[in-house]
């Protein structure tokens, strides 16, 4: 075996996938945090099974975390792997298809048996042969019975030791990509440290082993460097999408003045948001765990009425649910963000795995006229600065907000430079402390056409709202046909005036060209990515990424009638594309369409894109 | 008469009342507007907290008939809204107005919740067995075999008693009248709103137009209900009927109506009410009392302390938690935990 030697690399990508309850979402976050605290650039990828603890050594029941690092700032967590860190056959066999050409692969040695490999559906006793890995780096060192070997004394019985196997890998990891084992060593001390220190103690010592074991055996050929990012200058942390969500809505909250309230209803991916929130008391956050989605929006729509910020957070199934209140609000006209972390639909769907299929149900999804802001987030951390603008512009306009996330950004995470709240505006709606000569009107606008915010509590603002349609001033029941339709626009042409207090629609690379690729939301890593490599290519290749969904910036028009050729890419049917038709008939779009419950890959991303140039 | 600060005329909205001529619903809102002015004097709330939240149905548009803040929501989902009220702002003094579809049907879920989360909400239910404002079909609260136009040939379903209900889901509080003892409803509500939680009124309300007469036998007329229904006081004797001669024991773990004089039985014999009793056992038998086995159980039937009141339970979190954590403002949470600096 030659000596081990250090490479310098610019990227890579690992991958740590076993059972469900191997621990492989922890593992990775481990690792991945690591290489953000040493300076890399990451993008993680969580991909896990709906099930807690799917049938054990089965490939549906494989739960894995991809990490995307470098020395650069990555958009996304990458398509093929170069390590793959396999708990079992199972692991190994679902995984096959994400590697690279001679990936390394790090498997459990103890895993194969013919019990495993008959659960995860091999048909012979060599899984390496039957993968056709032959030419792949292969090492299967017994992590198990090395784990078990080096926990003995540790006083742990078995089951408590085995369940240690995850942390000898992430120990290997760590050698492997020259890492320092300190974040890890913390995190399990402040997590365990107080329950059980011997399990903290045993979890280190684990990550030591494998470390050492990765050293000494000689086993892995080379090992490897990855330089810093060059980021900008300033404080970073990671934040994974959910939490950055939750921590916009709070700086929403802050910038007004208003205490945050949240009513939600616990439901995949989104449920993170509401665990985030109800753990911010000390920031005056209220959480009412609802008695279903309902509840949820209803009891949001009752604190916005008594003056908080209210919102709501769901996935596309609570979003149906929450369709007749989300049209009171509209009615009504009273802020509210409802946070749609989009899944896998319809009905339940693929519920762990991301989609954008809700984008019609968000514009739409109502009875009657009902208008509302549509907005998107395109990556882990800009979705502090989406759920802020989400905030801002409900309680600024009065209106309801719909912000769009997905799974993939909603549990994937990267580094992010932290912002100062003094870089973020002040939100101001249209409180109404006192009221006016001759009484107070509910339903006069000022020149944003909002109305005026009145919560119960003040003197001389007693009056009356409902889902009734209103008289246009007075707000008292009205069902005059003028009225209904004069009504009608006003609510509309509130929502269509955001269009002037949004930034216009921007265009990254050339403002005109062949192709401009047109995304939204949450794949904004995987196009960037794509197009900056065709351009590196040399190809005339552009990317136009909304956010601002309903309404649409300015200036849409313009950037479109300077390519050649326009394709809208998302991860549904079509959805994004039919609503620029109908904005915008000029112009033909080719699609793009995605709906595995996956992300894009950057591969069939720049095939796609090089047919059309 | 005592002098209040406000008067019921402050609490009259200028809307033209819209229910139809000979409505219970009127002797309801006649009973709040008269309540209103000693509630706001005995819980120390000031005219500009009073808050009245609805859903849908004939008895939701209460509110736009009170000079109060006033939220009509939709169908099912007031208690869902009046929590989400009174979470946000515990100062208030939040009033859900529903009716039997409206809470025990489509809303019946967030009914039970608001009741075992013992939010301090007060609760009028309009109850007159029947879908008005759909003009007439059966409820949840229907009697058995009730022939309406979407049960032609009569009901085949059991109805729900709300006391039971209530008691059920963990309630505080229960109290019922009839729309036409205004008196009683009044007290009935001055008692709710000085109940910390969830507190229940049920009224029994005739709609004439699709359910007339509804809860006539035993409430049609004043000689009728005193011998048919029993109202309940904290610490008196369990006595009703017009001369006053019957009453309630516990025998064979049953309630029993019995004439004082007779079979031995007087006055002593009789169960004295008891509305602060914790144990539910007694008040969900007078809640779940029917005619004709037995008289209607009117007044304040339960009214127990319960220290568990969630919107102040979470507004004290909030304070112990602000008053413990280091984290004071969105730039001290920004940069908690783990990071790093890039030079």
């Amino acid at each position: 075996m030659e000596q081990n030697k250090v490479q310098e690399l610019h990227d890579v990508v690992i991958r740590f996938s076993g059972d469900s309850g191997d621990g492989m979402q922890l593992t990775g976050t481990l690792f991945s945090d690591t290489a953000a605290l040493e300076g890399n650039g990451i993008s993680t990828f969580p991909d896990y099974p709906a099930e807690i603890r799917a049938p054990q050594g089965t490939v549906a029941g494989v739960s894995g975390f991809q990490v995307h690092f470098g020395d650069h700032r990555e958009l996304n967590p990458g398509d093929y792997c170069d390590v793959l860190v396999a708990m079992n056959p199972a692991a190994l066999k679902a995984n096959r298809k994400w590697l690279k050409r001679s990936a390394t692969v790090i498997l459990d040695g103890d895993s194969i048996t013919e019990d495993n490999l008959k659960k995860a559906g091999f048909a012979t006793l060599d899984p390496i042969e039957e993968l056709g890995l032959g030419d792949y780096n292969i090492v299967a060192p017994d992590i198990t019975s090395l784990t078990r070997e080096a926990l003995k004394d540790t006083g742990l019985d078995n089951r408590a030791i085995v369940k240690c196997k995850n942390m000898f890998a992430l120990g290997i990891c760590f050698w492997l990509f020259d890492c320092h084992e300190d974040h890890a060593f913390h995190y399990l001390e402040s997590k365990f440290q107080k329950k059980n220190p011997l399990i903290a103690e045993a979890n280190k010592l684990a990550i030591k082993a494998g470390y050492n074991f990765a050293a000494n055996t000689h086993q892995l050929a080379s090992h490897y460097r990855v330089a810093p990012a060059q980021l900008e200058k300033g404080t970073y942390r990671t934040i994974s999408g959910n939490v950055a969500t939750a921590w916009g809505l709070m700086a929403a909250a802050e910038k007004a003045g208003l205490p945050l309230f949240c009513g939600s209803y616990p439901i995949t991916p989104a449920t993170v948001i509401l665990e985030e929130l109800a753990k911010r008391k000390d920031l005056g956050v209220k959480t009412v765990q609802a008695e279903d989605e309902i509840a949820g929006i209803c009891t949001a729509i009752g604190a916005a009425y008594a003056g908080n910020f209210a919102v709501t957070s769901t996935s596309g199934p609570g979003l149906s649910l929450k369709s007749e209140a989300l049209g009171l609000a509209v009615m009504i006209e009273l802020p509210l963000v409802v946070v749609d972390v989009q899944r896998g639909g319809p009905s339940t769907g693929l519920p762990t795995k991301t989609e954008q299929s809700d984008l019609v149900q968000a514009l739409y999804g109502r009875n009657g006229e009902c208008p509302l802001i549509v907005v998107a987030a395109s990556s882990p951390s800009d979705c502090f600065h989406y759920a802020f603008e989400a905030g801002r512009l409900a309680m600024e306009h009065m209106t309801p907000v719909v912000l769009l996330t997905d799974g993939f950004i909603a549990n994937g995470s990267e580094p992010w430079r932290i912002p100062s709240m003094s870089d973020y505006p002040a939100i101001v709606p249209p409180i109404v402390e006192t009221a006016p000569e001759g009484g107070f009107m509910p339903y006069v606008r000022n020149e944003k056409l909002a109305r005026g915010w009145a919560f119960p509590g003040k003197t001389g603002l007693e009056h009356r709202v409902g889902g009734l349609e209103k008289d246009a001033v007075k707000g008292s029941i009205s069902h005059d046909p003028a009225n209904h339709q004069k009504m009608t626009y006003l609510r509309a042409e509130k929502v269509k005036k955001v269009a002037d207090y949004i930034p216009e629609q921007s265009v990254y690379g050339d403002a005109e060209g062949e192709l401009l690729v047109v995304g939204w939301g949450g794949t904004r890593g995987h196009l960037q990515n794509a197009v900056d490599q065709l351009r590196e290519e040399g190809k005339s290749v552009s990317l136009c990424h909304f956010n601002y969904i309903n309404p649409l910036p300015k200036g849409v028009k313009e950037i479109f009638a300077k390519f050649k050729k326009i394709v809208v890419c998302e991860l549904n049917e079509g959805q994004f594309a039919n609503y620029l038709r109908q904005q915008f008939q000029e112009f033909q779009y080719e699609q793009f369409n995605k709906v595995e419950g996956q992300p894009f890959t950057i591969v069939e991303l720049k095939e796609k894109f090089e047919t059309l140039l | 008469m005592a002098e209040f600060k406000y008067t019921a005329a402050d609490f009259k909205s200028d809307q033209e009342v819209r229910w139809c001529p000979g409505c219970g619903d009127h002797a309801i809102l006649n009973a709040v507007q008269r309540a209103l002015p000693e509630i706001a004097d005995a819980t120390d709330t000031p005219h500009n907290k009073f808050t009245f939240v609805s859903g849908i149905g004939c008895s939701s548009r209460f509110i736009y008939y009170m000079k109060t803040f006033g939220f009509h929501s939709v169908h099912g989902r007031a208690n869902a809204v009046a929590t989400g009220v009174k979470t946000a702002n515990p100062d208030l003094s939040v009033w859900v107005a529903t009716g039997d579809g409206d809470s025990l049907a489509i809303g019946g879920n967030h009914f039970i919740h608001a009741i075992r989360r013992n939010v301090d909400l007060n609760m009028i239910l309009f109850n007159n067995e029947i879908y008005g404002l759909t003009k007439g079909q059966y409820s949840p609260t229907s009697k058995l075999g009730k022939i309406t136009k979407t049960s032609p040939y009569g009901t085949v379903e059991k109805p729900f008693n709300p006391g039971e209900l209530v008691i059920g889901a963990k309630g505080s509080f229960f109290a019922r009248s009839i729309d036409m003892e205004v008196m009683l409803t009044k007290e009935c509500l001055v008692a709710a709103a000085k109940h910390k939680g969830m507190s229940v009124v049920e009224v029994l309300q005739n709609c004439v137009i699709f359910n007339d007469k509804t809860h006539a036998l035993f409430a049609g007329d004043k000689a009728t209900r005193q011998e048919h229904t029993i109202t309940l006081q904290h610490g008196k004797k369990m006595i009703f009927g017009a001369k006053g001669d019957k009453g309630l024991v516990f025998e064979n773990m049953k309630l029993k109506v019995v004439t004082i004089g007779e079979d031995g039985y007087t006055e002593e014999n009789l169960l004295t009410h008891d509305a602060h009793e914790k144990d539910t056992t007694l008040h969900s038998m007078l809640a779940a009392m029917k005619y004709p086995d037995y008289p209607v159980a009117v007044g304040v039937i339960r009214d127990v302390d319960d220290p568990v009141v969630y919107d102040l339970g979470v507004q004290q979190q909030v304070e112990e938690v602000k008053a413990q954590s280091k984290i004071r403002c969105m730039d001290d949470l920004l940069r908690s935990g783990a990071t790093w600096e890039v030079e």
